[in-house]
C-alpha cells in the first residue's frame, strides 16, 4: 500500500470534527499556520502538500498523472482512504479548490462539506467568462518561474526564507519552507493556470462554501460570483482583503468563516 | 526622517524603495523608482504594489512573495518585471523584508528594486545555454544508445538444447564502448559465437567493433578452425583500420557442434580473460586460453585454442574486463585481484544460462559505481531436460 502520510507529508493537529486543509500552487501546508492556531482547538486538522510541493516525497512524482487536476484529485480520494476518515470538511486554496471539486465529485462518500477558498474554476478569459488572465499571461508567468528559477533550485529557496533573528527557525526550515522543485513547480503552474473546470462545478454535490477576498488579483469577484452562481445552494463570503491568501493576510475572519460552516448543521 | 541628508538619499537612492502595508498597498515609493516607472512621485501610493508587476509576476508575487512577507520572510533578489506607466517592461530584482509591530503582527513591507537589465539578459542567454546543452545531451544520448544496440544482437536465438542469455551493462549513458558479443548458426549442426572488447571508447571504438563484428561472422563461416577465423580477423584490422589509434581488441571467438546430449566446444582466445565453466557436478574452472595476443596488435599474433565438450548441466560464460576490473572501493583494488570472480563461479556452480548471467547482474548492481567500465555477459549451457 501507498504510504500517503510520508508522500504528502501530513501532519494532524487537534480534536474535533475533521478538517482537511490543502494548499495551493506557490508554497505547501505552511501557508497554514496562522489559521491552524486559530482552529485547532475546535476542529482535528490534517494538513498535506500536494506531490511536487513542500516536504511531499519527491519519488512520488509523476509528470504525467500530475499534468492534470485529477491526478492531484486522485491522491485526495487515496488520503482520506488511507487515513479512514470521515465527515470530512475538504478546505482547497486557490487550484486546490478545484482539486477538491474533482476529488469529491468522483467520490463524495467520506466528506460532509466543501469550502473554496479564492477559487477559479478557469484562470483564462473565454468569450463572456472573464477569468482574469489572458493566455499570454500565462506564458508570462511560466517564463518568470524559470527566470527565478535560475537561482531558485539553489540560491532563492535559502534566500527567501532567510529569517537572520532567528537563525534556529532558518535551520529547521532550510529545506522545506515552501521550496519546490523547479520541474515541478512548471508542471503545476501549467496544471493550475490552464485548466478549465467551470463545467464541473454543477456536479458539486455537497454544500459549498465559497470564500474570496474584496481585491484579488488572481481570482477576481466576477469569479467568486460565477463559482457561487455556477455550485446549486452554494454560500458565498467576501473577505474585507487585498490579495490571493486570505489564510495568510486575513486569517482570523478566514478561519471564522471555515469554523462557522463546518459548525452549521 | 528628519535628517535632510537622510531624506535626500531616499529619494536619490540608486535603487527604488517602497514602504507598503502588510497587504502590498504602497505607503510611499521614493523618486528614483517613480521616475523609473515615469509616475509623479506621489501617483504611486494606495496602488497594490503587485499592480506594478508583469501578469506572470503578479501571479507570482499573490502565490508566493506575498504569502511568504507576510509570514515574516524575507526575499532576496527575486527576479521580476516591473511595467513602467506606459506599459514598458523593466528587468528588476527585487527584495524586500517585514517590518512587525510589538505584537509580532507584520505592520509595513520594505521592498526595494535595483535594475537588472544587464544581469537578466546575462541569464536569458545562461537559461538558453542550459536548454540547448540539455538537448544536445539528449542527442548525444540517443546517438549512443543507437550506436550501442547496433552492435549487439538483438536477441539470442540459441540452437535445441542450449540455453543462452546475456547481459550488458552500460557504464555511461552518453558514451559507446566496444563491447560485442553475438551467437549465430553456421550449418544445421554448427552455431558460432565470440564476445570481445575493443580499446578505448567512443567513435573509434565503435567504428572498430562494427567492423570486428561483422568481419567475424564472414570469417566464421569461411575457415572451420576458430584460430584461422582470428587470423584472418587480424588482417582485416590491419587492412582496414589504419587511422584508429586504438585500433586492437581482446576477443574469444567459438564454434559449437551438436554431439550426443551436448556440444562440442572449441574456441580461440586472442588475450582476452579467460572464459567460465560451470560444470554438471557443481566445480568450476577457467577454460584455458592464457597467453594469446589481442588481434590487431601485430601482422602475426599468436592465439591460443581449447576443445572441450559441454555437458548436460554444464554452463559456459564469457565476460569482458569490466567486471573483473570494477573497483571494491578498497583501495585500488580490483574485483578480480584474489580470485573473486572463480570463488564465485564455485559458489554458484551447477548453475545454468538465465541464473547465473542473473547472478553477474545482481553482483555489478553490489559493485555500483565501482563498475567503471562497460560490462558484456554471454553465457552458454546445456539443457538438464535433454539428459534423458
Amino acid at each position: 500500500m501507498v504510504d500517503v502520510c510520508a508522500r504528502h507529508n501530513i501532519t494532524v493537529v487537534g480534536n474535533g470534527p475533521t478538517i482537511l486543509l490543502v494548499h495551493g500552487f506557490g508554497c505547501d501546508q505552511n501557508l497554514w499556520r496562522l489559521v491552524v492556531d486559530r482552529l485547532q482547538s475546535d476542529f482535528r486538522l490534517i494538513l498535506i502538500d500536494l506531490v511536487g510541493s513542500g516536504s511531499s516525497d519527491p519519488r512520488a512524482w509523476d509528470a504525467n498523472k500530475y499534468a492534470s487536476l485529477s491526478g492531484y484529485a486522485a491522491d485526495i480520494l487515496e488520503i482520506v482512504d488511507a487515513l479512514d476518515l470521515r465527515d470530512v470538511v475538504f478546505v482547497g486554496h486557490s487550484v486546490s479548490a478545484m482539486i477538491g471539486a474533482l476529488a469529491t465529485i468522483e467520490d463524495p462518500r467520506r466528506f460532509a462539506k466543501l469550502v473554496l477558498l479564492t477559487p477559479s474554476p478557469c484562470y483564462i478569459d473565454d468569450r463572456d467568462y472573464r477569468g482574469g488572465f489572458s493566455r499570454a499571461d500565462i506564458d508570462d508567468l511560466l517564463e518568470s518561474l524559470e527566470q527565478n528559477f535560475l537561482g531558485w533550485s539553489r540560491a532563492m529557496a535559502p534566500v527567501i526564507m532567510g529569517t537572520p533573528d532567528r537563525p534556529a527557525l532558518q535551520d529547521e526550515l532550510a529545506d522545506t519552507f515552501c521550496r519546490n522543485d523547479p520541474e515541478h513547480a512548471r508542471v503545476f503552474a501549467r496544471a493550475t493556470f490552464l485548466s478549465d473546470n467551470r463545467a464541473d462545478l454543477s456536479r458539486i454535490s455537497l454544500p459549498t462554501l465559497v470564500i474570496e477576498c474584496s481585491s484579488d488579483a488572481i481570482a477576481p469577484r466576477e469569479v467568486g460570483a460565477y463559482v457561487h452562481a455556477h455550485v446549486d445552494g452554494s454560500e458565498l463570503i467576501t473577505l474585507d482583503a487585498i490579495g490571493h491568501c486570505p489564510h495568510v493576510s486575513a486569517p482570523a475572519e478566514t478561519a471564522e468563516a471555515i469554523s462557522a460552516f463546518a459548525r452549521a448543521t | 526622517m528628519s535628517d535632510p541628508g537622510i531624506e535626500d538619499f531616499w529619494d536619490s537612492a540608486p535603487s527604488g524603495h517602497v514602504i507598503a502595508h502588510p497587504d502590498g498597498r504602497i505607503i510611499r515609493a521614493n523618486a528614483t523608482l517613480a521616475r523609473w516607472l515615469g509616475y509623479e512621485p506621489d501617483a504611486l501610493c494606495e496602488m497594490a504594489f503587485s499592480d506594478l508587476l508583469t501578469a506572470g509576476g503578479r501571479i507570482l508575487y499573490d502565490t508566493h512573495f506575498g504569502p511568504l512577507l507576510h509570514l515574516g520572510r524575507d526575499l532576496n533578489g527575486v527576479t521580476v518585471d516591473v511595467l513602467t506607466a506606459d506599459g514598458t517592461r523593466l528587468p528588476m530584482f527585487l527584495t524586500a523584508n517585514v517590518k512587525h509591530n510589538s505584537a509580532h503582527r507584520p505592520e509595513r513591507l520594505q521592498i526595494t528594486v535595483v535594475d537588472a537589465a544587464n544581469r537578466r539578459a546575462y541569464e536569458v542567454e545562461l537559461l538558453a545555454a542550459r536548454k540547448q546543452a540539455e538537448v544536445e545531451q539528449g542527442r548525444v544520448k540517443v546517438f549512443a544508445e543507437t550506436l550501442r544496440r547496433a552492435l549487439l544482437p538483438p536477441m539470442l536465438s540459441p540452437p535445441d538444447g542450449l540455453d543462452a542469455a546475456d547481459y550488458f551493462f552500460t557504464a555511461s549513458d552518453d558514451d559507446v564502448g566496444g563491447d560485442f558479443y553475438d551467437l549465430f548458426p553456421l550449418s544445421r549442426t554448427t552455431w558460432g559465437f565470440f564476445l570481445g572488447d575493443v580499446a578505448g571508447k567512443g567513435v573509434d571504438a565503435a567504428v572498430v567493433t562494427a567492423l570486428i563484428r561483422y568481419t567475424l561472422r564472414a570469417a566464421a563461416v569461411f575457415d572451420d578452425d576458430p584460430v584461422q577465423v582470428l587470423d584472418n580477423l587480424n588482417t582485416v584490422i590491419n587492412q582496414e583500420v589504419r587511422d584508429v589509434r586504438n585500433r586492437f581488441s581482446t576477443v574469444v571467438y567459438g564454434k559449437l557442434t551438436k554431439r550426443d546430449n551436448g556440444f562440442d566446444v572449441e574456441v580461440a582466445s586472442g588475450g582476452h580473460p579467460p572464459p567460465l565453466l560451470f560444470h554438471a557436478g557443481g566445480s568450476a574452472n577457467y577454460v584455458d586460453t592464457v597467453g594469446g595476443q589481442a588481434v590487431g596488435l601485430t601482422a602475426e599474433p599468436h592465439f591460443v585454442a581449447s576443445r572441450f565438450h559441454l555437458h548436460p548441466g554444464d554452463t559456459m560464460m564469457l565476460y569482458t574486463d569490466g567486471l573483473t576490473e570494477a573497483s571494491t572501493g578498497i583501495g585500488t583494488e580490483r574485483y578480480d585481484d584474489e580470485g573473486a570472480l572463480l570463488r564465485f563461479a564455485k559458489s554458484h556452480a551447477p548453475t545454468t544460462a538465465s541464473a547465473i548471467v542473473e547472478e553477474v547482474h545482481r553482483l555489478l548492481g553490489g559493485l555500483g559505481s565501482g563498475v567503471e567500465d562497460d560490462t558484456a555477459v554471454l553465457a552458454l549451457g546445456v539443457s538438464r531436460a535433454k539428459e534423458a
